[in-house]
Protein backbone atom coordinates (compact mmCIF):
# COMPACT_ATOMS: atom_id res chain seq x y z
CA UNK A 1 0.00 0.00 0.00
CA UNK A 2 2.78 2.21 0.96
CA UNK A 3 4.84 1.74 -1.98
CA UNK A 4 1.61 2.30 -4.21
CA UNK A 5 0.60 5.43 -2.65
CA UNK A 6 4.25 6.40 -3.25
CA UNK A 7 4.54 5.82 -6.52
CA UNK A 8 1.51 7.80 -7.11
CA UNK A 9 2.65 10.93 -5.57
CA UNK A 10 5.80 11.03 -7.69
CA UNK A 11 3.29 10.25 -10.37
CA UNK A 12 1.46 13.25 -9.38
CA UNK A 13 4.65 15.35 -8.88
CA UNK A 14 5.95 14.70 -12.01
CA UNK A 15 2.63 15.61 -13.69
CA UNK A 16 2.99 19.17 -12.49
CA UNK A 17 6.34 19.54 -12.32
CA UNK A 18 7.42 17.56 -15.22
CA UNK A 19 6.77 19.98 -18.55
CA UNK A 20 8.31 22.84 -16.29
CA UNK A 21 10.98 21.47 -15.75
CA UNK A 22 11.93 19.01 -19.02
CA UNK A 23 11.29 22.75 -21.09
CA UNK A 24 13.34 24.46 -18.38
CA UNK A 25 16.45 21.68 -19.19
CA UNK A 26 15.82 21.74 -22.87
CA UNK A 27 15.74 25.41 -23.50
CA UNK A 28 17.96 27.46 -20.65
CA UNK A 29 20.00 24.74 -18.28
CA UNK A 30 20.46 22.68 -20.90
CA UNK A 31 22.13 25.33 -23.31
CA UNK A 32 23.88 27.06 -20.45
CA UNK A 33 26.01 23.51 -20.56
CA UNK A 34 26.15 23.63 -24.10
CA UNK A 35 27.44 27.37 -24.35
CA UNK A 36 30.85 26.27 -22.01
CA UNK A 37 30.97 23.06 -24.49
CA UNK A 38 30.36 24.89 -27.37
CA UNK A 39 33.24 27.58 -26.55
CA UNK A 40 36.47 24.90 -26.10
CA UNK A 41 35.30 24.51 -29.30
CA UNK A 42 36.54 25.25 -32.79
CA UNK A 43 33.29 25.13 -34.91
CA UNK A 44 31.75 27.02 -37.87
CA UNK A 45 28.25 24.65 -37.28
CA UNK A 46 28.51 23.41 -40.65
CA UNK A 47 31.69 20.38 -40.18
CA UNK A 48 32.82 18.91 -37.15
CA UNK A 49 33.76 20.92 -34.20
CA UNK A 50 37.61 20.62 -33.32
CA UNK A 51 38.15 21.05 -29.43
CA UNK A 52 40.64 23.46 -28.50
CA UNK A 53 40.34 23.90 -24.91
CA UNK A 54 41.08 27.84 -24.15
CA UNK A 55 42.16 28.83 -27.08
CA UNK A 56 38.71 30.89 -27.66
CA UNK A 57 39.40 32.55 -24.39
CA UNK A 58 42.90 33.05 -25.36
CA UNK A 59 42.27 35.04 -28.29
CA UNK A 60 39.34 37.16 -26.96
CA UNK A 61 41.76 38.48 -24.49
CA UNK A 62 43.89 40.25 -27.10
CA UNK A 63 40.36 41.05 -29.52
CA UNK A 64 40.83 44.97 -29.91
CA UNK A 65 36.83 44.06 -31.53
CA UNK A 66 35.89 42.31 -28.20
CA UNK A 67 36.97 45.13 -26.04
CA UNK A 68 35.86 47.40 -27.38
CA UNK A 69 32.66 45.72 -27.36
CA UNK A 70 32.71 45.89 -23.65
CA UNK A 71 34.00 49.38 -23.52
CA UNK A 72 30.87 50.51 -25.34
CA UNK A 73 28.38 48.29 -23.66
CA UNK A 74 30.30 50.21 -20.30
CA UNK A 75 29.44 53.48 -22.41
CA UNK A 76 25.86 52.54 -22.81
CA UNK A 77 25.57 51.41 -19.31
CA UNK A 78 27.28 54.96 -17.66
CA UNK A 79 25.33 56.78 -20.20
CA UNK A 80 22.06 55.35 -19.96
CA UNK A 81 21.66 54.99 -15.88
CA UNK A 82 21.64 58.68 -14.93
CA UNK A 83 19.53 59.32 -17.46
CA UNK A 84 16.42 57.12 -16.48
CA UNK A 85 17.46 57.51 -13.09
CA UNK A 86 17.30 61.36 -13.02
CA UNK A 87 14.68 61.69 -15.63
CA UNK A 88 12.17 58.34 -13.82
CA UNK A 89 12.83 59.90 -10.56
CA UNK A 90 11.38 63.55 -12.23
CA UNK A 91 8.55 62.03 -14.08
CA UNK A 92 7.84 60.17 -10.95
CA UNK A 93 7.62 62.66 -8.69
CA UNK A 94 5.40 64.61 -11.23
CA UNK A 95 2.89 62.35 -11.41
CA UNK A 96 2.61 61.46 -7.85
CA UNK A 97 -0.50 63.32 -7.21
CA UNK A 98 -4.51 63.05 -7.46
CA UNK A 99 -4.82 65.90 -10.09
CA UNK A 100 -7.42 65.61 -12.51
CA UNK A 101 -6.02 63.52 -15.77
CA UNK A 102 -2.49 62.58 -14.04
CA UNK A 103 -3.55 58.68 -14.67
CA UNK A 104 -3.06 59.55 -18.81
CA UNK A 105 -0.20 61.24 -18.26
CA UNK A 106 1.48 58.25 -16.91
CA UNK A 107 -0.03 56.12 -19.78
CA UNK A 108 1.30 58.48 -22.40
CA UNK A 109 4.94 58.36 -20.02
CA UNK A 110 4.71 54.58 -20.41
CA UNK A 111 3.90 54.21 -24.32
CA UNK A 112 7.10 53.71 -25.35
CA UNK A 113 7.26 51.11 -22.85
CA UNK A 114 4.99 48.58 -24.43
CA UNK A 115 6.45 49.73 -27.65
CA UNK A 116 8.63 47.41 -29.49
CA UNK A 117 12.77 47.95 -29.16
CA UNK A 118 12.76 47.35 -33.25
CA UNK A 119 10.03 50.43 -33.53
CA UNK A 120 11.76 52.65 -30.88
CA UNK A 121 15.19 52.59 -32.72
CA UNK A 122 13.64 53.29 -36.26
CA UNK A 123 11.48 56.04 -35.30
CA UNK A 124 14.82 57.52 -33.38
CA UNK A 125 16.81 56.66 -36.23
CA UNK A 126 14.75 59.11 -38.40
CA UNK A 127 14.24 61.68 -35.97
CA UNK A 128 18.42 62.00 -35.32
CA UNK A 129 19.16 61.38 -39.20
CA UNK A 130 21.73 64.04 -39.55
CA UNK A 131 20.74 66.35 -42.97
CA UNK A 132 16.35 65.81 -42.45
CA UNK A 133 15.79 64.49 -39.00
CA UNK A 134 13.90 66.57 -36.97
CA UNK A 135 16.03 67.15 -34.08
CA UNK A 136 18.56 68.58 -35.78
CA UNK A 137 16.20 70.84 -37.73
CA UNK A 138 15.03 72.14 -34.22
CA UNK A 139 18.65 72.39 -32.82
CA UNK A 140 19.16 74.96 -35.92
CA UNK A 141 16.52 76.74 -35.27
CA UNK A 142 17.90 77.68 -32.00
CA UNK A 143 21.62 78.11 -33.93
CA UNK A 144 23.22 74.98 -33.45
CA UNK A 145 24.34 72.71 -35.88
CA UNK A 146 23.42 69.42 -34.78
CA UNK A 147 26.23 66.27 -34.93
CA UNK A 148 25.99 63.14 -37.12
CA UNK A 149 24.55 61.15 -34.45
CA UNK A 150 24.47 57.38 -35.69
CA UNK A 151 26.15 58.10 -38.80
CA UNK A 152 29.47 59.29 -36.58
CA UNK A 153 32.08 57.20 -34.57
CA UNK A 154 31.87 59.92 -32.07
CA UNK A 155 27.49 60.27 -31.55
CA UNK A 156 26.96 56.57 -32.59
CA UNK A 157 26.93 55.28 -29.36
CA UNK A 158 24.84 58.72 -27.82
CA UNK A 159 22.38 58.29 -30.40
CA UNK A 160 21.68 54.91 -29.04
CA UNK A 161 21.51 55.66 -25.19
CA UNK A 162 19.34 58.76 -25.99
CA UNK A 163 16.82 56.52 -27.85
CA UNK A 164 16.86 54.01 -25.09
CA UNK A 165 16.27 56.24 -22.24
CA UNK A 166 13.37 57.79 -23.65
CA UNK A 167 11.81 54.46 -23.85
CA UNK A 168 12.54 53.21 -20.56
CA UNK A 169 11.33 56.51 -18.55
CA UNK A 170 8.28 55.47 -18.16
CA UNK A 171 9.42 51.80 -17.00
CA UNK A 172 11.63 53.65 -13.86
CA UNK A 173 8.95 55.88 -13.14
CA UNK A 174 6.07 53.60 -12.88
CA UNK A 175 9.12 51.45 -10.49
CA UNK A 176 9.52 54.62 -8.76
CA UNK A 177 6.30 56.00 -8.28
CA UNK A 178 4.97 52.64 -6.26
CA UNK A 179 7.86 52.89 -4.14
CA UNK A 180 6.72 57.03 -3.54
CA UNK A 181 3.50 55.67 -2.60
CA UNK A 182 4.39 53.03 -0.01
CA UNK A 183 6.39 56.55 2.11
CA UNK A 184 4.70 57.22 4.75
CA UNK A 185 2.40 60.85 4.46
CA UNK A 186 3.37 61.93 8.13
CA UNK A 187 6.87 61.45 7.71
CA UNK A 188 6.57 64.67 5.20
CA UNK A 189 4.42 66.14 7.90
CA UNK A 190 6.75 65.76 10.88
CA UNK A 191 9.75 67.23 8.61
CA UNK A 192 7.37 70.49 8.07
CA UNK A 193 6.52 71.17 11.25
CA UNK A 194 10.57 71.01 11.91
CA UNK A 195 10.51 73.16 9.11
CA UNK A 196 12.31 71.42 6.40
CA UNK A 197 11.96 72.62 3.21
CA UNK A 198 11.35 71.03 -0.09
CA UNK A 199 15.00 70.05 -1.12
CA UNK A 200 15.62 68.92 2.15
CA UNK A 201 12.36 66.98 2.31
CA UNK A 202 13.41 65.39 -1.35
CA UNK A 203 16.58 64.64 -0.11
CA UNK A 204 16.91 63.16 3.57
CA UNK A 205 12.89 61.31 3.10
CA UNK A 206 12.16 60.65 -0.82
CA UNK A 207 15.63 59.57 -1.70
CA UNK A 208 16.11 57.64 1.83
CA UNK A 209 12.74 55.71 1.55
CA UNK A 210 13.05 55.24 -2.11
CA UNK A 211 16.82 53.28 -1.90
CA UNK A 212 14.81 49.64 -2.31
CA UNK A 213 12.93 51.01 -5.03
CA UNK A 214 16.23 52.39 -6.86
CA UNK A 215 17.95 49.46 -6.00
CA UNK A 216 15.92 47.40 -8.39
CA UNK A 217 16.06 49.40 -10.97
CA UNK A 218 19.62 49.63 -10.77
CA UNK A 219 19.71 45.32 -10.55
CA UNK A 220 17.40 44.95 -13.59
CA UNK A 221 18.95 48.13 -15.73
CA UNK A 222 22.79 46.51 -15.45
CA UNK A 223 21.37 42.82 -16.08
CA UNK A 224 19.21 44.12 -19.08
CA UNK A 225 22.00 46.50 -20.49
CA UNK A 226 24.77 44.11 -20.61
CA UNK A 227 22.76 42.47 -23.13
CA UNK A 228 21.92 45.35 -25.53
CA UNK A 229 21.38 44.49 -28.66
CA UNK A 230 18.11 45.30 -30.36
CA UNK A 231 18.47 48.85 -30.53
CA UNK A 232 22.32 48.88 -31.61
CA UNK A 233 21.54 46.27 -34.36
CA UNK A 234 18.77 48.54 -35.75
CA UNK A 235 20.53 51.54 -35.68
CA UNK A 236 23.56 51.03 -36.16
CA UNK A 237 24.34 47.62 -37.10
CA UNK A 238 27.94 48.55 -34.66
CA UNK A 239 28.91 50.92 -36.81
CA UNK A 240 30.22 53.26 -38.59
CA UNK A 241 33.39 51.29 -38.30
CA UNK A 242 32.11 48.88 -35.52
CA UNK A 243 32.58 52.53 -33.59
CA UNK A 244 28.84 51.40 -31.60
CA UNK A 245 29.47 47.35 -31.56
CA UNK A 246 28.10 45.74 -28.15
CA UNK A 247 28.84 42.05 -27.13
CA UNK A 248 25.50 40.35 -28.24
CA UNK A 249 25.87 41.99 -31.19
CA UNK A 250 29.63 40.71 -31.83
CA UNK A 251 28.44 36.76 -30.56
CA UNK A 252 25.77 37.36 -33.04
CA UNK A 253 28.05 37.57 -35.82
CA UNK A 254 30.37 35.33 -34.94
CA UNK A 255 28.37 32.56 -34.99
CA UNK A 256 26.06 33.70 -37.54
CA UNK A 257 28.07 35.94 -40.13
CA UNK A 258 31.99 34.83 -39.17
CA UNK A 259 31.02 30.96 -39.00
CA UNK A 260 32.45 31.35 -35.38
CA UNK A 261 30.20 29.35 -33.29
CA UNK A 262 32.60 28.10 -30.56
CA UNK A 263 34.65 31.76 -30.25
CA UNK A 264 31.02 33.46 -29.92
CA UNK A 265 30.12 30.83 -27.19
CA UNK A 266 33.39 32.13 -25.15
CA UNK A 267 31.86 35.49 -25.33
CA UNK A 268 28.81 34.80 -23.86
CA UNK A 269 30.42 32.64 -20.95
CA UNK A 270 32.32 35.52 -20.51
CA UNK A 271 29.38 38.14 -20.79
CA UNK A 272 27.51 35.62 -18.30
CA UNK A 273 30.44 35.62 -15.96
CA UNK A 274 29.99 39.56 -15.68
CA UNK A 275 26.77 39.59 -15.18
CA UNK A 276 26.68 37.35 -12.07
CA UNK A 277 29.52 39.30 -10.67
CA UNK A 278 27.96 42.78 -11.19
CA UNK A 279 24.75 41.49 -9.64
CA UNK A 280 26.59 39.62 -6.98
CA UNK A 281 28.60 42.84 -5.94
CA UNK A 282 25.18 44.85 -5.89
CA UNK A 283 23.61 42.80 -3.65
CA UNK A 284 26.62 42.16 -1.67
CA UNK A 285 26.76 45.96 -1.10
CA UNK A 286 23.14 46.84 -0.89
CA UNK A 287 23.32 47.34 3.05
CA UNK A 288 25.60 49.91 2.97
CA UNK A 289 23.54 51.93 0.59
CA UNK A 290 19.38 50.67 0.85
CA UNK A 291 17.40 51.85 3.50
CA UNK A 292 14.76 49.03 4.36
CA UNK A 293 11.92 51.12 6.28
CA UNK B 1 -12.96 77.45 -4.43
CA UNK B 2 -13.59 77.37 -0.85
CA UNK B 3 -10.43 78.34 0.03
CA UNK B 4 -10.09 81.55 -2.05
CA UNK B 5 -13.23 83.17 0.31
CA UNK B 6 -11.04 82.86 3.68
CA UNK B 7 -8.76 85.82 3.98
CA UNK B 8 -7.09 88.12 1.86
CA UNK B 9 -3.68 87.19 3.39
CA UNK B 10 -4.71 83.50 2.24
CA UNK B 11 -5.82 84.99 -0.81
CA UNK B 12 -2.23 85.59 -2.01
CA UNK B 13 -1.24 81.71 -0.96
CA UNK B 14 -3.94 80.12 -2.66
CA UNK B 15 -3.00 81.88 -5.96
CA UNK B 16 0.61 81.11 -5.42
CA UNK B 17 -0.75 77.24 -5.24
CA UNK B 18 -2.90 77.88 -8.30
CA UNK B 19 0.03 78.88 -9.70
CA UNK B 20 2.17 76.02 -9.03
CA UNK B 21 -0.65 73.60 -10.33
CA UNK B 22 -0.70 75.26 -13.47
CA UNK B 23 2.96 75.15 -13.73
CA UNK B 24 2.73 71.41 -12.94
CA UNK B 25 0.19 71.00 -15.92
CA UNK B 26 2.83 72.38 -18.27
CA UNK B 27 5.89 70.79 -17.24
CA UNK B 28 2.95 67.30 -17.72
CA UNK B 29 1.77 68.29 -20.77
CA UNK B 30 5.60 69.25 -21.96
CA UNK B 31 6.78 65.92 -20.89
CA UNK B 32 3.80 64.22 -22.90
CA UNK B 33 4.96 66.09 -26.01
CA UNK B 34 8.41 64.75 -26.14
CA UNK B 35 7.15 60.81 -24.73
CA UNK B 36 3.90 60.81 -27.60
CA UNK B 37 5.46 63.90 -30.25
CA UNK B 38 7.82 61.28 -32.03
CA UNK B 39 4.68 58.62 -32.28
CA UNK B 40 2.41 61.35 -33.64
CA UNK B 41 5.19 62.43 -36.11
CA UNK B 42 5.63 58.91 -36.74
CA UNK B 43 2.06 58.38 -38.38
CA UNK B 44 2.55 61.70 -39.69
CA UNK B 45 5.36 60.83 -41.29
CA UNK B 46 3.31 57.66 -42.82
CA UNK B 47 1.27 59.50 -44.66
CA UNK B 48 3.75 61.62 -46.51
CA UNK B 49 4.95 61.69 -50.10
CA UNK B 50 8.38 61.23 -51.00
CA UNK B 51 8.75 64.78 -52.48
CA UNK B 52 7.11 65.57 -48.72
CA UNK B 53 9.35 63.64 -46.47
CA UNK B 54 11.89 65.29 -47.44
CA UNK B 55 11.32 68.77 -47.49
CA UNK B 56 13.10 71.30 -45.53
CA UNK B 57 12.00 72.69 -43.53
CA UNK B 58 9.75 69.49 -42.53
CA UNK B 59 6.18 70.00 -43.63
CA UNK B 60 3.91 69.62 -40.03
CA UNK B 61 0.86 68.27 -42.17
CA UNK B 62 1.18 65.80 -44.69
CA UNK B 63 0.49 67.55 -48.15
CA UNK B 64 -1.17 65.52 -50.33
CA UNK B 65 -1.94 62.46 -47.34
CA UNK B 66 -1.08 59.77 -48.97
CA UNK B 67 -1.68 56.24 -48.32
CA UNK B 68 0.63 54.88 -50.74
CA UNK B 69 3.32 53.62 -48.04
CA UNK B 70 1.22 51.21 -46.64
CA UNK B 71 0.10 49.78 -50.05
CA UNK B 72 3.85 49.46 -50.80
CA UNK B 73 4.95 48.20 -47.75
CA UNK B 74 2.24 45.60 -47.95
CA UNK B 75 3.43 45.08 -51.37
CA UNK B 76 6.76 44.15 -50.59
CA UNK B 77 6.06 41.91 -47.15
CA UNK B 78 2.93 39.82 -46.02
CA UNK B 79 2.23 42.16 -42.97
CA UNK B 80 -0.52 40.66 -42.52
CA UNK B 81 0.76 37.85 -42.42
CA UNK B 82 3.40 39.39 -39.61
CA UNK B 83 0.63 40.37 -37.88
CA UNK B 84 -0.84 36.84 -37.50
CA UNK B 85 2.31 35.30 -36.63
CA UNK B 86 3.04 38.23 -33.78
CA UNK B 87 -0.54 37.74 -32.05
CA UNK B 88 -0.36 34.05 -32.17
CA UNK B 89 2.73 33.12 -30.96
CA UNK B 90 2.07 35.96 -28.31
CA UNK B 91 -1.02 34.05 -26.98
CA UNK B 92 0.33 30.82 -27.41
CA UNK B 93 3.56 31.63 -25.62
CA UNK B 94 1.88 33.25 -22.89
CA UNK B 95 -0.88 30.85 -22.48
CA UNK B 96 1.53 27.76 -22.12
CA UNK B 97 3.88 30.06 -20.10
CA UNK B 98 1.07 30.49 -17.70
CA UNK B 99 0.38 26.36 -17.77
CA UNK B 100 3.76 25.61 -16.96
CA UNK B 101 4.14 28.41 -14.56
CA UNK B 102 1.17 27.62 -12.19
CA UNK B 103 1.64 23.62 -12.21
CA UNK B 104 5.43 24.01 -11.22
CA UNK B 105 3.96 26.87 -8.70
CA UNK B 106 1.57 24.76 -7.17
CA UNK B 107 4.49 21.37 -6.97
CA UNK B 108 6.82 23.98 -5.31
CA UNK B 109 3.85 26.06 -2.62
CA UNK B 110 1.97 23.21 -2.01
CA UNK B 111 3.34 19.39 -2.48
CA UNK B 112 6.10 17.67 -0.47
CA UNK B 113 8.98 15.88 -2.59
CA UNK B 114 12.57 15.46 -2.03
CA UNK B 115 15.01 17.90 -3.19
CA UNK B 116 12.33 20.37 -3.58
CA UNK B 117 13.90 23.39 -2.40
CA UNK B 118 17.24 22.97 -4.34
CA UNK B 119 15.36 22.43 -7.38
CA UNK B 120 13.47 25.18 -6.41
CA UNK B 121 17.26 27.12 -6.32
CA UNK B 122 17.33 26.14 -9.34
CA UNK B 123 14.76 27.73 -10.83
CA UNK B 124 15.58 30.57 -9.32
CA UNK B 125 19.17 30.36 -10.70
CA UNK B 126 18.04 30.18 -14.22
CA UNK B 127 16.79 33.40 -14.08
CA UNK B 128 20.33 34.62 -14.22
CA UNK B 129 20.49 32.98 -17.83
CA UNK B 130 19.44 35.56 -20.57
CA UNK B 131 18.71 34.22 -23.86
CA UNK B 132 21.39 35.99 -24.91
CA UNK B 133 23.96 33.71 -23.21
CA UNK B 134 22.72 31.00 -24.31
CA UNK B 135 21.72 31.93 -28.32
CA UNK B 136 24.24 29.54 -29.98
CA UNK B 137 23.61 26.23 -27.85
CA UNK B 138 20.08 26.67 -28.55
CA UNK B 139 20.38 27.57 -32.10
CA UNK B 140 21.89 24.51 -32.58
CA UNK B 141 19.84 22.41 -30.54
CA UNK B 142 16.69 24.00 -32.85
CA UNK B 143 18.77 23.04 -35.90
CA UNK B 144 18.78 19.47 -34.65
CA UNK B 145 15.37 18.89 -34.17
CA UNK B 146 14.83 20.41 -37.48
CA UNK B 147 13.33 23.28 -36.00
CA UNK B 148 14.67 26.36 -37.74
CA UNK B 149 12.01 28.16 -39.55
CA UNK B 150 9.44 26.69 -37.91
CA UNK B 151 6.59 27.94 -34.87
CA UNK B 152 7.40 25.72 -32.92
CA UNK B 153 11.55 26.62 -33.15
CA UNK B 154 9.90 30.00 -32.30
CA UNK B 155 7.93 29.19 -29.77
CA UNK B 156 9.44 26.32 -27.29
CA UNK B 157 12.31 28.54 -26.38
CA UNK B 158 9.52 30.88 -24.48
CA UNK B 159 7.06 27.96 -23.04
CA UNK B 160 8.69 28.22 -19.46
CA UNK B 161 9.70 31.60 -17.55
CA UNK B 162 11.25 30.88 -14.22
CA UNK B 163 10.26 34.61 -13.05
CA UNK B 164 6.74 33.39 -13.63
CA UNK B 165 7.11 30.10 -11.45
CA UNK B 166 8.80 32.75 -8.85
CA UNK B 167 5.94 34.90 -8.92
CA UNK B 168 2.98 32.10 -9.16
CA UNK B 169 4.83 30.29 -6.09
CA UNK B 170 4.65 33.65 -3.82
CA UNK B 171 1.00 33.95 -4.78
CA UNK B 172 0.28 30.21 -3.58
CA UNK B 173 2.24 30.87 -0.34
CA UNK B 174 -0.14 33.44 0.30
CA UNK B 175 -3.20 31.70 0.34
CA UNK B 176 -4.34 29.83 4.21
CA UNK B 177 -3.26 25.88 3.90
CA UNK B 178 -7.12 25.32 5.44
CA UNK B 179 -8.40 26.26 2.45
CA UNK B 180 -6.28 22.96 0.53
CA UNK B 181 -7.31 20.69 3.71
CA UNK B 182 -11.15 21.53 3.88
CA UNK B 183 -10.80 20.14 -0.14
CA UNK B 184 -8.99 17.34 1.08
CA UNK B 185 -11.03 16.26 3.82
CA UNK B 186 -13.95 16.50 1.10
CA UNK B 187 -11.93 13.84 -1.00
CA UNK B 188 -10.35 16.21 -3.56
CA UNK B 189 -7.06 15.14 -4.53
CA UNK B 190 -4.53 17.34 -5.64
CA UNK B 191 -5.60 18.36 -9.70
CA UNK B 192 -9.04 19.35 -8.40
CA UNK B 193 -7.39 21.73 -5.04
CA UNK B 194 -4.96 23.21 -7.88
CA UNK B 195 -7.98 24.00 -10.64
CA UNK B 196 -10.79 24.68 -8.66
CA UNK B 197 -9.85 25.75 -5.35
CA UNK B 198 -6.17 27.53 -5.36
CA UNK B 199 -5.93 28.89 -8.79
CA UNK B 200 -9.39 30.96 -8.88
CA UNK B 201 -8.14 32.64 -5.52
CA UNK B 202 -4.70 33.85 -7.75
CA UNK B 203 -6.61 35.63 -10.59
CA UNK B 204 -4.73 38.89 -10.01
CA UNK B 205 -1.16 37.27 -10.08
CA UNK B 206 -2.29 35.78 -13.02
CA UNK B 207 -3.27 38.50 -14.61
CA UNK B 208 0.18 40.29 -13.69
CA UNK B 209 2.04 37.58 -15.15
CA UNK B 210 -0.42 37.09 -18.21
CA UNK B 211 0.65 40.87 -19.52
CA UNK B 212 4.14 40.70 -18.82
CA UNK B 213 4.56 37.70 -20.94
CA UNK B 214 2.37 38.73 -23.85
CA UNK B 215 4.60 42.15 -24.08
CA UNK B 216 7.88 40.52 -23.31
CA UNK B 217 6.82 37.74 -26.22
CA UNK B 218 5.44 40.47 -28.58
CA UNK B 219 8.05 42.54 -28.23
CA UNK B 220 11.30 40.07 -29.04
CA UNK B 221 13.32 40.35 -31.42
CA UNK B 222 16.88 38.52 -30.98
CA UNK B 223 15.19 34.80 -31.14
CA UNK B 224 13.17 35.44 -33.94
CA UNK B 225 15.64 37.33 -35.73
CA UNK B 226 18.13 34.31 -35.66
CA UNK B 227 15.44 31.58 -35.54
CA UNK B 228 13.54 32.96 -39.00
CA UNK B 229 16.98 33.51 -41.50
CA UNK B 230 15.48 31.41 -44.23
CA UNK B 231 12.18 32.91 -45.06
CA UNK B 232 9.88 35.01 -44.58
CA UNK B 233 7.10 32.32 -43.56
CA UNK B 234 7.27 32.61 -39.70
CA UNK B 235 8.26 36.14 -39.07
CA UNK B 236 7.29 38.49 -36.56
CA UNK B 237 6.44 41.99 -36.76
CA UNK B 238 9.56 43.58 -35.58
CA UNK B 239 11.88 41.28 -37.27
CA UNK B 240 9.47 41.95 -40.64
CA UNK B 241 9.98 45.52 -39.90
CA UNK B 242 13.99 45.19 -39.28
CA UNK B 243 13.58 43.49 -42.85
CA UNK B 244 11.52 46.26 -44.41
CA UNK B 245 14.34 48.54 -43.13
CA UNK B 246 17.20 46.79 -44.91
CA UNK B 247 14.84 46.73 -48.31
CA UNK B 248 13.57 50.42 -48.13
CA UNK B 249 16.27 52.10 -46.39
CA UNK B 250 16.28 55.77 -45.83
CA UNK B 251 12.58 56.17 -47.59
CA UNK B 252 11.29 57.05 -43.88
CA UNK B 253 8.05 57.43 -44.96
CA UNK B 254 7.78 53.57 -45.98
CA UNK B 255 9.88 52.46 -42.78
CA UNK B 256 7.24 54.38 -40.82
CA UNK B 257 4.01 53.06 -42.57
CA UNK B 258 5.44 49.46 -41.53
CA UNK B 259 6.37 50.68 -37.42
CA UNK B 260 2.65 52.28 -37.55
CA UNK B 261 1.19 48.70 -38.74
CA UNK B 262 3.13 47.12 -36.60
CA UNK B 263 2.39 49.00 -33.26
CA UNK B 264 -1.64 48.93 -33.51
CA UNK B 265 -2.26 45.86 -32.13
CA UNK B 266 0.10 46.35 -29.19
CA UNK B 267 -1.09 50.02 -28.59
CA UNK B 268 -4.83 49.11 -28.48
CA UNK B 269 -4.03 46.05 -25.85
CA UNK B 270 -2.11 48.43 -23.58
CA UNK B 271 -5.45 51.36 -24.30
CA UNK B 272 -8.08 48.23 -23.10
CA UNK B 273 -5.32 47.03 -20.33
CA UNK B 274 -3.18 50.09 -19.13
CA UNK B 275 -4.42 49.96 -16.05
CA UNK B 276 -3.20 46.19 -15.37
CA UNK B 277 -0.30 46.57 -17.39
CA UNK B 278 0.91 49.73 -15.11
CA UNK B 279 -0.26 47.53 -12.01
CA UNK B 280 1.95 44.96 -13.07
CA UNK B 281 4.98 46.70 -13.66
CA UNK B 282 4.67 48.00 -10.06
CA UNK B 283 4.13 44.75 -8.57
CA UNK B 284 6.74 43.26 -10.07
CA UNK B 285 9.30 45.83 -8.56
CA UNK B 286 7.26 45.96 -5.21
CA UNK B 287 8.50 41.90 -4.77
Amino acid sequence: MVGQSGVKKALTVSVFLGPSLLALLAFSIGPMVGTVWVSLQDWNLIRDADFIGFDNYRELWGDDDFHRALKNTLYYLVGYLPLVLVGGLGLALLVNSKLKGVAIFRAIYFLPVVTSWVVVALLWKWLLNPSDGLVNWSLGLVGIDGPGWWTSRTWAMPSVILASAWKDLGFVMIILLAGLQSIDESLYEAAKIDGAGAWQRLRNITIPMLTPSLFFVIVISLINGFQVFDQVWVMTEGGPAGSSTVVVEQIVKNTFSYGRAGYASAMSVVLFLIILAVTAVQIRTQKRWVFYG
Amino acid sequence: MADLAIAPADGRHAARRRARLIGRYVVMVACAAVMIGPFVWMVLAALKTDADIRSVPPTLIPEPITGENFTRVTEAFDFWRFTANSIGIAIASTTLQLVTATTAAYAFARMEFKGRDALFGLYLATMMIPLQVVIVPLFIEMRNLGLVDSYAGLLLPTIVSSFGTFLMRQAFLGLPRELDEAAFIDGANHFQVFSKVLLPLVKPALATFAVFAFMATWNSFLWPLVITQASDRHVTLPVGLARLNGRFGTDWNVVMAGSVISIVPIVAFYVFTQRWVIRSVAFTGMK
